[in-house]
């Protein structure tokens, strides 16, 4: 078996004296959707972002694709990354944030060629012709020019999906991609992921409450509460017969 | 076809409070204005010194020493803003301290210790210290660095006003600290950095007339050196005033045209020019 795309073992992570993390377990593989369940504050959110060094596990070994998020270890020690040994490994990860967090100042082909051409130096015709075909993908041929001011939630939602893409990334992590949509607009940004999963193969962790994606799309459900993984499998099992309380209960206010 | 709704006709609330403050305010104008034209003051020479030499290339002097200045002050303010905020104890402690040594201390006392240098330190880098010191030298560290330490805070605010998630973004995209901060970060306080920014720029073309101290060549100092000669002080004054005014008034403008440029993309559209907002008010008014 090839190495798991994320591995987390035991991972600790703590807020001052709030511990958030309390012991997570997960694996990954290549090509697998994983849609994380939780209720508000179990720390869903916060392990999408210790995945994407944005923040600092305390304990256990969190790595992605066979490499530590955060550190180098060499002779049995470990080393904390540069800066730029930190950025590397971000841009090999694509996020999708609840507020979508598009650049304003640029349009949505701005938001898409930025890091493409930052980060990778590519030039900008090669990476005009890609967000093109990115935005294209996801819907927006149309709304190339836009600001983001002057797209819908479920628009920008989408330039941020290419935005993300443009990078080609190993990985994806979704954090409540749909939550700030109005509810009409929450099929197209489905639609797009769906898409993602299904035709391009790509691998992907995506927390949301949308059981009916989860159910679909999901290779791997789980349900986490209070810091730790309470309940993983298939979404058959975990969303029709779970196994634990906890999870019947969740399940139970959100369906 | 459905019929367009009638035009309502209402009488207008009458603002009787507004004739009367403006006619009290007119009157106590006319009053100055009727002082000053009794005065002993020789308006053809406030009016001749306009454009004298001394005088027009001291205008030159006062817009070349404030934009240099000002300049001088934005780079140094976004530095120490950046060092202010950095995450390194050795940088939040040297910006907090060069603010409060340049903002605690009055811009005169500080021009007049660049210009004195030569006091203290008879040369430098090899050089006598009053060849090196000129006047422009001092002028410019003394205002520039003075300003640096008000702009510091001005940008530190625009940094702090930008949301966090497009830090957040920027990172989760690879990009480095530093490339977030040019690209992503700066570029949105801006819209907060610029309104203030124009004001320091109009306050400095006025604050260089205290360079006239250290006998920089600026606008007050090729008055004084005319009414020294001629004793015409407040005809001179006015000369310099009115120059002072009009600088102040183009950049003011201008300012408000830089504003509009990076509102770009926080709203749908742009704010419309007073140009535009009086065009539009003519067409739509009603025919009486
Ligand atoms: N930077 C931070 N500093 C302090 N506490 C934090 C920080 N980030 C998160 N927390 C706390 O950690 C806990 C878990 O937060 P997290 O955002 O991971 O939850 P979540 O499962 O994503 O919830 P939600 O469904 O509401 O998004 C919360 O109690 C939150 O207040
Ligand atoms: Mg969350």
């Amino acid at each position: 078996m090839s190495t798991p795309m994320v591995l987390a073992e035991q991972v600790h992570k703590s807020f001052g004296r709030l511990e958030v993390l309390k012991g997570i377990d997960l694996e990954v593989q290549r090509g697998e959707v994983m849609c994380l369940l939780g209720p508000s504050g179990s720390g869903k959110s916060t392990f999408l972002r210790c995945i994407n060094h944005l923040e600092k596990i305390d304990a256990g070994r969190l790595s992605v694709d066979g490499h530590l998020v955060g550190y180098r270890e060499a002779h049995g020690k470990l080393h904390e990354l540069k800066e730029k040994e930190t950025a590397k490994a971000r841009s090999e990860i694509g996020m999708v944030f609840q507020r979508f967090n598009l650049f304003p100042h640029m349009t949505a082909l701005g938001n898409v060629v930025e890091a493409p051409v930052l980060v990778c130096r590519k030039s900008r015709a090669e990476a005009e012709e890609a967000a093109r075909t990115l935005l294209d993908r996801v819907g927006l041929a149309d709304k190339v020019d836009a600001y983001p001011a002057q797209l819908s939630g479920g628009q920008q939602q989408r330039v941020a999906i290419a935005r993300a893409l443009a990078m080609e990334p190993k990985l994806m992590l979704f954090d409540e991609p749909t939550s700030a949509l109005d509810p009409e607009l929450v099929g197209d940004v489905l639609d797009v992921m769906r898409g993602l999963a299904n035709e391009h193969q790509i691998t992907m962790i995506v927390v949301t409450h949308e059981i009916g994606f989860a159910r679909e799309v999901a290779d791997t459900v789980v349900f986490m509460d209070g810091g730790v993984v309470v309940e993983a499998g298939e979404p058959e099992q975990v969303l029709t017969r779970p196994r634990e309380e906890r999870t019947r209960s969740f399940l139970g206010k959100v369906l | 076809m459905t019929e367009a709704p009638a035009r309502l006709v209402a009488v207008p609330v009458r603002h009787y409070g507004r004739w009367i403050s403006a006619v009290l305010v007119l009157t106590a104008l006319a009053a100055v204005v009727y002082a000053f034209s009794r005065a002993a003051i020789d308006y053809g020479t406030t009016r001749r010194f306009l454009t004298a030499d001394v005088i027009v290339s001291g205008a030159w002097h006062t817009l070349l020493i404030s934009v240099l200045a000002q300049a001088m002050g934005i780079a140094l303010g976004v530095v120490f803003a950046v060092m202010r905020l950095s995450k390194n104890p050795v940088n939040t402690s040297v910006s907090w301290f060069y603010i409060w040594l340049f903002r605690g201390t009055p811009v005169l006392v500080q021009l007049l210790i660049w210009y004195n240098l030569a006091l203290v330190f008879p040369t430098m880098f090899g050089h006598p210290t009053s060849d090196v010191m000129t006047p422009f030298l001092a002028a410019l560290l003394g205002l520039g660095i003075n300003e640096g330490a008000y702009m510091a805070e001005i940008v530190r605010a625009g940094i702090g006003s930008v949301d966090d998630g497009q830090t957040e973004a920027a990172h989760s995209l690879g990009l480095t600290p530093g490339q977030t901060l040019r690209r992503v970060v700066l570029p949105q306080a801006m819209r907060v950095i610029i309104p203030p920014t124009g004001n320091e720029f109009i306050n400095m073309l006025k604050t260089s007339s205290l360079a006239f101290t250290i006998q920089y060549a600026e606008l007050l100092n090729g008055a004084v050196r005319v009414y020294t000669n001629n004793l015409q002080v407040i005809e001179l004054l006015f000369t310099v005033s009115i120059w002072y005014l009009l600088l102040t008034s183009v950049f003011s403008f201008g300012q408000y045209f830089l504003e509009r440029r990076f509102a770009r993309g926080a709203q749908r559209e742009l704010p419309a020019t007073p140009l535009s907002r009086l065009v539009a008010n003519l067409r739509t008014r009603p025919r009486a």
